[in-house]
């Protein structure tokens, strides 16, 4: 009852924005496949790419600095975590491409010598490199504490063992620690993922030419906003839903190991079913292969 | 192989070990005992640098274990020198802590490789003759949980055995075992013992600590209480405390 009721709703809302008399759907099928909104596209991943690359590669470095012995290391990755974290991404943004107004050269030199270099802050940070930096050192603050919480999530006896045999600090993390907490670090991170490709929307304030700037910069043309707003989100959500399986394949990859036999893929669960539908198998499907069954083993 | 001087270590306001005296000689196979809480896993962890150590010296092949020393103090070691003088230690857990996401053979050679820089080829060779001496030979590609506990124990120990060390450290390493599959381990316990490998054993294995040992330390409250040779200690021992202990697990 309460499913026909939902079914209703949901279908009262399609049927009112199908036939809601201003919406000219045409235009969205025109704008669907327009070059412009596909380079838009090309930029929107590439923005997703680069952002989350900073992010996990900076935020795995935070974590760690944030797990360190040393006083001052953990302190400075606190600090960093707490600035990043406490400022709206949308004002970073705004920042990194606002910088030359105050800061019209960087430089980097040592101090007392001749050796010095500079270079118009304008050319080093251009609105492609400062919608990169704002989304993803704000994204590098929440990949820290991602990882952080899996590299505690790991049994403090597994670092015992790997440092009984003599393995240093580094490369206990590296070979033990960080396989092992990926599997809690993987969904989160599959979130932030999806996120940050509609977060990279943002870059819009610097006018990156991405995805949702260049639909809008048609409708300003051309007046049709909601349409240009609807080809954007089908564009999202098709990149989204793309994602999402993705980072189901990747959970099943880093979860072997911690299951006895991994459940089967979605294909194969389809497969085995269409098997069972056409000749019924001498044995039952559930029924391992004779011989020692390696989790995953059917992937490698 | 291991000397231990008025060895002292305190967890915050605890403390744990108040002064151990004890020496090791190679081939040697020392059992210690004692009720929980007692130290003996705690004393166990120094010698390898898992815990630092408060006052003390403590030495295993003649060379102080994470710490150097310079006049007369003692200086903590950077992590790689302590790292390379635990790569010549190896350690068995109560627990086993096999890697999970590797099988029984990448559990074997990672350290080979990784930490002696031996080639892929060289270690698998070694690690496939460890399994084999452990009785594993079938199971090489299995992942530590589709493995029993005793199995994962085996394991555990040829991983420390692929170091070559010159002492192996037990940490009740039959203690998380199904009473079954207590004496698989032993078994392989005892063959390293006889081959002359120089073990200290926490154990509450009396009967293995009987027939395999060299010698028995009983601890108590962070001291060694007695010491002696097993038979002596566990039939006949002097003090109060041994007595009373023993009267309760024997």
């Amino acid at each position: 009852m309460a499913a026909v009721l939902v079914l209703a709703i949901i279908a009262g809302i399609a049927y009112t924005m199908a036939t809601a008399p201003n919406l000219r759907w045409e235009a969205v099928g025109h704008f669907l496949f327009q070059r412009l909104i596909l380079q838009g596209i090309v930029i929107t991943l590439e923005l997703t790419a680069l952002a989350m690359l900073i992010g996990i590669v900076l935020g795995a470095i935070v974590a760690v600095m944030r797990l360190s012995p040393n006083p001052v290391v953990s302190s400075v990755s606190w600090c960093y975590i707490w600035f990043f974290r406490g400022t709206p991404v949308l004002v970073q943004i705004f920042f990194w491409y606002n910088l030359a107004t105050v800061l019209p050269y960087v430089g980097l030199g040592i101090p007392f010598t001749p050796i010095h270099w500079q270079a118009p802050t304008n050319s080093l940070i251009a609105p492609f490199m400062a919608a990169t930096l704002g989304l993803g050192l704000n994204e590098a603050a929440y990949m820290a504490e991602i990882v952080r919480a899996g590299i505690i999530s790991v049994e403090h006896g597994q670092t015992e063992a790997a440092q009984a045999l003599g393995m240093t600090r580094l490369l206990v993390m590296r070979r033990i620690v960080l396989p092992q907490a990926m599997r809690v670090i993987i969904p989160p991170t599959g979130n932030e993922t999806i996120s940050m490709l509609k977060t990279s929307s943002l870059a819009f304030v610097a006018s990156v030419p991405e995805l949702f700037t260049r639909s809008q910069q048609i409708a300003s043309a051309n007046y049709d906003v909601i349409e240009l707003a609807i080809v954007a989100s089908i564009w999202y959500l098709a990149m989204t839903s793309i994602l999402t399986v993705g980072q189901y394949y990747l959970e099943r990859y880093f979860g072997r190991g911690s299951l006895r036999e991994l459940p089967p893929t979605p294909l194969q669960r389809f497969r085995r079913m269409l098997l069972t539908f056409h000749a019924p198998p001498p044995m039952p499907p559930d029924v391992a292969p004779p011989g020692p069954a390696v989790p995953g083993s059917e992937h490698r | 192989m291991v000397k231990a001087e008025a060895v002292h270590k305190s967890f915050g306001r605890l403390e744990v070990l108040r002064g151990i005296d004890l020496e090791v000689a190679p081939r040697e196979v020392m059992c210690m005992i004692g009720p929980s809480g007692s130290g003996k896993s705690t004393f166990l962890r120094c010698i390898n640098h898992l815990e630092k150590i408060d006052a003390g010296r403590l030495s295993v092949d003649g060379e102080l274990v994470g710490y150097r020393e310079r006049g007369n103090k003692l200086h903590e070691l950077p992590d790689k020198e302590v790292c390379r003088k635990r790569s010549e230690i190896g350690m068995v857990f109560q627990r086993f802590n096999l890697f999970p996401h590797m099988t029984a053979l990448e559990n074997v050679i990672e350290a080979p490789i990784r930490v002696k820089k031996e080639s892929r080829a060289v270690a698998a060779a070694r690690a496939r003759k460890l399994l084999d001496r452990v009785g594993l030979s079938e199971k090489m590609n299995a992942y530590p949980n589709q493995l029993s506990g005793g199995q994962q124990q085996r394991v555990a120990i040829a991983r420390a055995l692929a170091m070559e060390p010159k002492l192996m450290l037990f940490d009740e390493p039959t203690s998380a075992l199904d009473p079954e599959l207590v004496g698989e381990v032993l078994d392989v316990m005892r063959g390293l013992a006889g081959d002359g490998m120089t073990m200290v054993v926490v154990t509450h294995e009396m009967g293995f600590a009987r027939e395999v040992g060299d010698s028995l330390v009983f601890m108590d409250g962070g001291v060694i209480v007695e010491e002696g040779k097993p038979r002596d200690v566990l039939t006949n021992p002097q003090q109060e405390r041994t007595r009373t202990f023993l009267s309760k697990v024997l």
